[in-house]
C-alpha cells in the first residue's frame, strides 16, 4: 500500500468514525430553531413570547436535566417579523440536527413556511393564530394552530357577549361592530362573524382599519353613529391602544369593547392610559406570576440570573405566559412522542406524532404547575387545534384580571366550515386527504 | 329619501381637520430641512420616535417632567448637529437621491439605537391633558386634538416670526433661495444647516410628545412619516404654511372619504386615499399649493 493509499484509507476511516460520532454527539439533544423578533415594530411581543418559551425550555433543562434526559437546545434568528427574513432564518437553521418544531409567532412567516415544513416533515406551531383551516390535520399534517384558531376565537367572543346578555337567545336584535385590522389576519374572521350573526340573529357591521391603524377617527365616528351594543376589536400593534383612545374620544363605553387574542396584552392597554380601564379581551392563558410553573421559573432561573427577560416586571405578562404555555405544549409533545419512539432525539415526523397525541386534561395541566394558567388541550390527528378553552380578562389600569370562567367555543358548528375550507385548499393544491393510518406512521 | 345628516358630516370634517393638524406637525420637520438644504429627511419619523422614547424613559426613571423635556431637547439638538456633521456634510454636492438614501439609512440607525438604548417596551405617555370630548351641540370634539392644534398653530407662528424677523431666520431664507449666492455673501452654510437640523430636532420632540400621547410611545411612531408625505406633496415641500394647509386638506379629505366613499368600496381607504388626493393635485400643480416654483434660465 502506497503512502497515498494509506492516507486515503485513514481519511476514509476518520470520516466514517466522525460520521458515526456526529449523530451520537447530538443523540441526547432536541433542537428548537427560533425565528424570533427582538427588534423592530413588534419587538415588545417578540421578546415576551420568545422569552417565555426559552424560560420554559431552560427550566426543563435546569430542573429535570431535559425531557427524559434529552437536553433541549435552541438558537435564535432575528426576523423583525418580516416574512423574507423569517424564510431566510428557516433555510439557515433547518439543517441543524434534531429539529423538533418551528414556532415563528407570525402569520406571514407561517404561511410562507407551510410548503417547506410539509416537505421537510417538521411541525409548524402557530399557537392562537394562523390559518383556520390548518386545524384539519387531514390536509395540513404538519401545521398546528394550537389552543385557538381564529374561528374558535370568534365563537368564544360571541359566546362571552351572549353570557353577558343572559344567553345566546338574547343576542337577537343586538348590534355588534367588528373593527378589524386591514390585513389577511384581520379579514380572516369576516365570514364566520357573518355566519354567527345569521345564526343568532344579531345585527353586524364590520369596519376595516387600514394598517398600521394609527388613525381611527372616521371609523369611531361611524361606530358612534351606528350605536352598537358591543364592539369587537380585532387589532394588532398600535391599532389597539388607538382604538381604545378613539373610543373614549367619541364617548363609546370601554367596557363594551371586547378585544381578540392579539388585542389582549399589556402592550395594547398601557399606551391607552385611562381609556383602557375596563377594557375586556379574550385569552387562552391567564396573565400573572402566581401559577406554580411561573413561580418555579422565577426561583430556578430569574433568582439565579438565568431568566430570558431583561425586564423582570414583565414576568407573568400576557406574552410571557403565552411563551411559557407554548413551551409546555412543545415539551409535552416531545415527551408523548418519546413514550412511543424511545427516549432519544426524535425526528420532526416523530414530534408531529407527539403533537397529534397531545392530550393534556386539567389534571395533567395541574401536575405541570399550570392550573389556571390554561385549561386543557386535546389534539388529535385530524384536529390540530385541540379544542382550547378561552377566558376573558379585564384591564384595571395596571394589570389584567380574569372576569369569566373558561368558555368553550362552538366546535361542532365550526368543524364543517373548517373541513370545507381545508378540502377546497386540498383540491386546489392537489393534496390527497390523509387517513388516520397514515397519521399513525412516523418517518424520516 | 333619507335626509343627509349634516351634524355628522361636520363632526367628521372637524375630526379630519384636527387629525390633519397632527400630520402637519410631522410635515413641518420635513419642511425645515428641505427648505434650507434641499434634503428630504426621511429620518424625521425616527427622530420623532427617539425624542418621545427618550422623554418617556427619563420620566419613568423619576426624572421631573421639565428636566426630562430639557434633557431630551438638548439631546435632539445634539443629534441634529451630529447628523449634519457626520452624515450630510461629507455628502455636500451629491445628488438629492444620494442624500435621500443617506437619511433613509439614518432612520434605521436611529430606530435601532432608540431600541438599543431604551428597550423595546411600549410606553404610555400622559401629558396631563384629558381626552374627554367636548360636546358642541351634538358634535364631539377631542380636547387633546384641540390642544395639539393650538401647539401646531403656536409653532407655525413662532417659526414664521423666526424666519421673517431674525437675522438667523433671514440667513435661512437666503440659503433656501440660493445656496451659492448665500455662500458668496459670506453666510456660513454648515452653521446654518446645523441650526436647522437642531430646529428639526425640536419639532421632532414636540411632534413626538403629541403623537406619543396619542398612540403610545412605541416603534410604530416612526411610521407617522407616511402621513406627512401626502401633506408635503399637497402643500409644497418648502412651505410651512403649506404644511399646515396641506395637513388640514389631507386630514379632512381622508376622513370624509373613509366615511362617505369607504362604505361602498369595502372600507379601509383613508391611508391610500390621502395619496390619491396628493397625486391628483400633483398633476395640476407640481410644486404643491405653496411650494416654490422653480424657473430655470436656459
Amino acid at each position: 500500500m502506497t503512502i497515498f493509499n494509506k492516507l486515503k484509507v485513514a481519511a476514509i476511516a476518520a470520516g466514517l468514525s466522525l460520521a458515526i460520532a456526529l449523530p451520537a454527539a447530538h443523540a441526547d439533544e432536541q433542537y428548537f430553531p427560533l425565528q424570533s423578533y427582538r427588534v423592530g415594530p413588534y419587538a415588545a411581543g417578540g421578546t415576551g413570547f420568545f422569552g417565555g418559551f426559552i424560560d420554559y425550555l431552560n427550566l426543563i433543562n435546569t430542573r429535570d436535566g431535559g425531557v427524559n434526559g434529552v437536553k433541549l437546545t435552541w438558537s435564535e434568528g432575528e426576523t423583525q417579523y418580516e416574512v423574507e427574513r423569517g424564510v431566510e432564518v428557516y433555510e439557515r437553521l433547518k439543517n441543524n440536527p434534531g429539529v423538533a418544531a418551528w414556532n415563528p409567532l407570525s402569520v406571514g412567516i407561517a404561511y410562507a413556511m407551510i410548503d417547506r415544513i410539509t416537505q421537510d416533515k417538521v411541525p409548524l406551531i402557530t399557537i392562537n393564530h394562523g390559518r383556520t383551516d390548518s386545524t384539519d390535520g387531514r390536509v395540513f399534517p404538519y401545521v398546528f394552530p394550537l389552543l385557538l384558531n381564529p374561528y374558535s376565537e370568534t365563537s368564544g367572543i360571541v359566546n362571552y357577549i351572549a353570557s353577558k346578555e343572559g344567553g345566546l337567545e338574547n343576542l337577537k336584535g343586538k348590534k355588534l361592530v367588528v373593527l378589524y385590522h386591514g390585513s389577511p389576519y384581520g379579514k380572516e374572521t369576516i365570514p364566520i362573524y357573518e355566519l354567527l350573526a345569521k345564526k343568532y340573529g344579531f345585527e353586524l357591521q364590520q369596519i376595516e382599519v387600514p394598517h398600521p391603524g394609527n388613525e381611527q377617527q372616521a371609523q369611531w365616528l361611524t361606530i358612534r353613529r351606528a350605536k352598537p351594543d358591543y364592539v369587537v376589536l380585532r387589532g394588532w400593534g398600535v391599532m389597539n391602544p388607538v382604538a381604545l383612545k378613539s373610543a373614549a374620544k367619541v364617548g363609546f363605553p370601554v367596557d363594551h369593547i371586547v378585544g381578540n387574542v392579539w388585542s389582549n396584552s399589556e402592550e395594547d392597554a398601557i399606551p391607552a392610559g385611562e381609556a383602557a380601564k375596563g377594557y375586556t379581551a379574550i385569552t387562552t392563558q391567564a396573565s400573572g406570576a402566581e401559577y406554580p410553573v411561573v413561580k418555579e421559573i422565577i426561583k430556578t432561573l430569574y433568582d439565579n440570573g438565568k431568566g430570558n427577560l431583561e425586564d423582570k416586571s414583565r414576568i407573568g405578562s400576557v406574552y410571557h405566559n403565552l411563551g411559557i404555555v407554548n413551551g409546555i405544549l412543545n415539551v409535552e409533545a416531545i415527551r408523548i412522542a418519546q413514550e412511543k419512539f424511545g427516549k432519544r432525539t426524535l425526528t420532526g415526523d416523530e414530534v408531529r406524532w407527539g403533537f397529534e397525541h397531545l392530550q393534556l386534561d386539567p389534571a395533567r395541566v395541574e401536575a405541570l404547575g399550570a392550573k389556571g394558567l390554561f385549561h386543557s388541550i386535546n389534539v388529535t390527528w385530524d384536529n390540530h387545534e385541540g379544542n382550547g378553552y378561552v377566558t376573558f380578562q379585564q384591564w384595571d389600569g395596571k394589570k389584567w384580571n380574569v372576569v369569566s370562567d373558561w368558555i368553550a367555543p362552538d366546535w361542532t358548528l365550526l368543524r364543517p366550515i373548517i373541513e370545507k375550507s381545508a378540502e377546497a385548499y386540498a383540491a386546489e393544491k392537489g393534496i390527497k386527504l390523509r387517513t388516520s393510518e397514515q397519521a399513525e406512521a412516523a418517518t424520516n | 329619501m333619507v335626509e343627509f345628516d349634516w351634524l355628522f358630516f361636520f363632526e367628521v370634517l372637524i375630526g379630519g381637520l384636527l387629525s390633519g393638524v397632527m400630520y402637519s406637525l410631522v410635515a413641518i420637520g420635513f419642511v425645515l430641512i428641505y427648505k434650507t438644504s434641499g434634503v428630504l429627511n426621511f429620518a424625521q419619523g425616527a427622530m420623532l420616535l427617539f425624542a418621545a422614547l427618550t422623554f418617556v424613559s427619563l420620566v419613568e426613571r423619576a426624572v421631573p417632567f421639565a428636566l426630562a423635556l430639557a434633557i431630551t431637547f438638548v439631546l435632539m439638538v445634539a443629534i441634529g448637529i451630529a447628523i449634519e456633521r457626520v452624515v450630510l456634510r461629507p455628502l455636500t454636492n451629491r445628488s438629492p437621491m444620494t442624500l435621500f438614501m443617506a437619511t433613509l439609512g439614518l432612520s434605521y440607525i436611529i430606530e435601532g439605537a432608540a431600541q438599543l438604548i431604551w428597550g423595546t417596551q411600549v410606553h404610555g405617555l400622559d401629558l396631563g391633558i384629558e381626552d374627554i370630548p367636548f360636546d358642541f351641540g351634538g358634535i364631539f370634539i377631542s380636547q387633546f386634538d384641540l390642544f395639539a392644534a393650538a401647539v401646531a398653530a403656536s409653532m407655525v407662528v413662532l417659526l414664521s416670526i423666526f424666519f421673517r424677523y431674525t437675522r438667523v431666520g433671514l440667513a435661512f431664507r437666503a440659503v433656501a433661495d440660493d445656496q451659492f449666492a448665500a455662500l458668496a455673501i459670506g453666510l456660513r452654510l454648515p452653521w446654518i444647516w446645523a441650526t436647522v437640523w437642531a430646529a428639526a430636532g425640536l419639532v421632532a420632540l414636540v411632534a413626538g410628545l403629541l403623537w406619543g400621547a396619542r398612540l403610545g410611545v412605541q416603534f410604530s411612531l416612526s411610521l407617522v412619516v407616511l402621513k406627512a408625505l401626502p401633506v408635503l406633496v399637497l402643500g409644497g415641500f418648502d412651505s410651512i404654511p403649506g404644511a399646515i394647509v396641506g395637513g388640514l386638506l389631507i386630514g379632512a379629505a381622508e376622513k370624509l372619504a373613509e366615511v362617505y366613499i369607504g362604505e361602498y368600496v369595502g372600507g379601509g381607504i383613508e391611508s391610500w386615499f390621502a395619496y390619491v388626493v396628493a397625486l391628483a393635485f400633483l398633476l395640476v400643480h407640481p410644486s404643491g399649493l405653496f411650494g416654490q416654483k422653480l424657473v430655470e434660465r436656459v
